[in-house]
């Protein structure tokens, strides 16, 4: 390439002051970062248990541990759960909110964002105080003489679904919303007009035209709850952990780092295999996000 | 046939908002006991139990040095990071719209990867690179982590706004004689205006949310979430349901006065819209069908 002084200052200069500090900040604190947990993953510990850079691939054989093994099975079904959970409850709300009621959409789509500003963690705990032994549904229930001693509905795993699936059915609306709403209303009604019937419209016209909404809404529900600790640690009580847990004990103090750190690599593996095939099916990243 | 179909879509309204009023009903559920329970005389552990009303978790909230040190170290912490995600991101956005570089796949590439991967991976390895780099851990840790995770949301929101973008204004501005930089604060930046607000209000809402990433992070210094965490391990004393509560009202009051000027714009524009309806419907040589029934 020839140096020539106006590109240069036009184009070059420029686009390099404006760029720069930016992709220098997320090579530094996003690619880097992940580089040295995929070797860090291929670590040992010394005897005072701290990593040391020596190859193996003992962390990924410790993976295969059956215990951690039926942790994953056991989190890829409270994920699978939560997503479908969030897609059933979701897509008829999201249609409701965009088109049925579409005239007040912009309030109610506010209605949805508003829980968001109290922090997640608070409104797990909410729940919990609400479900709990001596919380506020077992109090009415007893109360009204519907049960006689208060029902167990913590710790477990349904208590786990429930978190994620409250918490991140915005994540499902949201994409279904931006989809649903812009669905051409001509082509429903000259569904209706030809004589089909609800559902036939709902399968054959509705839900292909938002195929996209519905996979990003997935992608965006079933890998953070894959990550999502402290849900299953607060509602869960650790008779449901998933991934997450696995991952956030490794990194606590004293612990096995370079084991974190592999369970880290399966969790970037499941991902990155999702988000492809989210790819391949036209999906548009920006799309994916808040 | 008509009467039919008119009984049909008034039943399926209906129903419609039954549902809607119950999922909205689970959502705010859990912040419905929160604020209850900030009003709840209980004084033994697990503070679940309804005992009466009182005042009491208020005023001894504003005694709790540790809780409101956090929630000061949560503020510092969210303007800091929405200050720098909001100038650094908007300067590359513009950036990789107007200048020609190879290798802005690559960068794409980067920005999609802190919005997909767990926020759990994320925490980890920013602990690993700070861990070995010895950068002490605290306040300047939780800033990196919390930009480096905002700036994608800055940057899309931003480009969302310029792909909109009448270039010919900017030409213009320069036609009638002003500079590059007079160009750009008084024409680009106030067309990008509202990429930019949404860019930062969302960058704030991550960084005073985050629980996951701060975690790993944070070292000695609490903030807010992380608070809220520990005295959940502990059983959560209702005086953190108070500030949760008062967090709330004051977001509340924020949002409508920052948009009181919004909400006659979007009543009228909803009145508007009522009217074509009615219009479009009123042409079609049907009767309006059941303007009672709408929310």
């Amino acid at each position: 390439m020839k140096l020539n002084s106006h590109e240069f200052r036009s184009n070059t200069l420029p686009a390099a002051i404006t760029v720069i500090p930016a992709v220098a900040w997320l090579a530094f604190f996003v690619a880097i970062p992940l580089v040295y947990v995929l070797v860090m993953s291929f670590c040992s510990l010394d005897e005072y248990y701290n990593v040391a850079f020596q190859f193996t691939l003992g962390n990924y054989a410790d993976l295969l541990d059956p215990n951690y093994v039926q942790i994953y099975a056991q989190s890829i079904v409270i994920a699978a759960l939560s997503t479908a959970i969030c897609l059933a409850l979701g897509y008829p709300f999201a249609y409701l909110i965009s088109r049925t009621f579409g005239e007040h959409k912009v309030i109610l789509y506010m209605l949805v964002i508003i829980p968001f500003w109290t922090n997640s963690l608070i409104r797990i705990y909410g729940w919990r105080t609400f479900l709990g032994a001596s919380g506020f549904l077992n109090a009415a229930l007893v109360g009204l003489h519907l049960v006689d001693s208060p029902v167990d509905f913590l710790f477990n795993q349904a208590a786990t679904v429930l978190g994620m699936t409250y918490d991140l059915f915005p994540f499902m609306v949201l994409p279904l919303y931006t989809a649903i709403e812009k669905l051409d209303e001509a082509q429903i009604e000259a569904s209706h007009d030809l004589g089909a019937h609800g559902l036939s419209t709902l399968f054959k016209v509705v839900v292909p035209q938002t195929v996209s909404g519905i996979f990003s809404g997935c992608i965006m529900v079933f890998i953070p709850s894959l990550g999502a600790f402290y849900i299953s640690d607060i509602l869960g009580g650790g008779n449901s952990d998933v991934i997450g847990n696995l991952i956030q004990r490794q990194f606590q103090s004293g612990n096995n780092w370079p084991l974190g750190a592999a369970l880290s690599i399966i969790l970037i593996a499941i991902t990155l295999i999702l988000v492809k095939i989210y790819q391949s099916t036209g999906g548009d990243m920006e799309s994916l996000g808040v | 046939m008509a009467m039919r179909r008119q009984l049909r879509e008034r039943l399926s309204r209906r129903g419609g908002i039954v549902y809607c009023a119950i999922i909205y009903g689970i959502l705010f559920l859990p912040i419905a006991v929160i604020v209850a329970n900030s009003f709840n005389a209980t004084d033994t552990k697990p503070y679940m139990t309804w005992k009466g009303f009182t005042f009491a978790w208020y005023s001894k909230l504003f005694s709790d040095r540790a809780l409101l040190a956090s929630f000061g170290n949560t503020m510092v912490l969210a303007i800091a990071t929405t200050v720098i995600a909001t100038v650094m991101g908007t300067i590359v956005a513009v950036g990789m719209y107007r200048y020609r570089f190879r290798g802005k796949g690559v960068i794409d590439a980067l920005l999609y990867i802190p919005v997909v991967i767990p926020e759990i991976v994320m925490g980890i390895s920013l602990l690993v690179l700070f861990t070995s780099i010895q950068l002490p851990q605290g306040m300047l840790s939780l800033v990196i982590a919390h930009v480096t995770f905002c700036l994608p949301f800055v940057i899309f929101n931003v480009r969302a706004r310029l792909d909109g973008y009448d270039q010919s204004l900017e030409e213009a501005s320069m036609d009638l004689g002003a500079n590059k930089l007079e160009t750009f604060f008084r024409v680009t930046l106030p067309m990008l205006a509202p990429g930019i607000a949404g860019g930062a209000l969302l960058s704030f809402t991550l960084s005073i949310d985050d629980v996951v990433v701060s975690f790993f992070v944070n070292g000695q210094t609490m903030t807010y979430p992380l608070k809220v965490w520990q005295s959940i391990k502990s059983g959560v004393a209702p005086d953190v349901n108070a500030l949760s509560t008062l967090i709330l009202a004051g977001t509340v009051l924020l949002v409508v006065l920052t948009q009181s000027k919004l909400v006659p714009g979007i009543v009228a524009k909803l009145r508007n819209r009522r009217a074509h309806v009615l219009r479009a419907r009123v042409s079609a040589d049907e009767s309006p069908v059941h303007q009672k029934e709408e929310l």
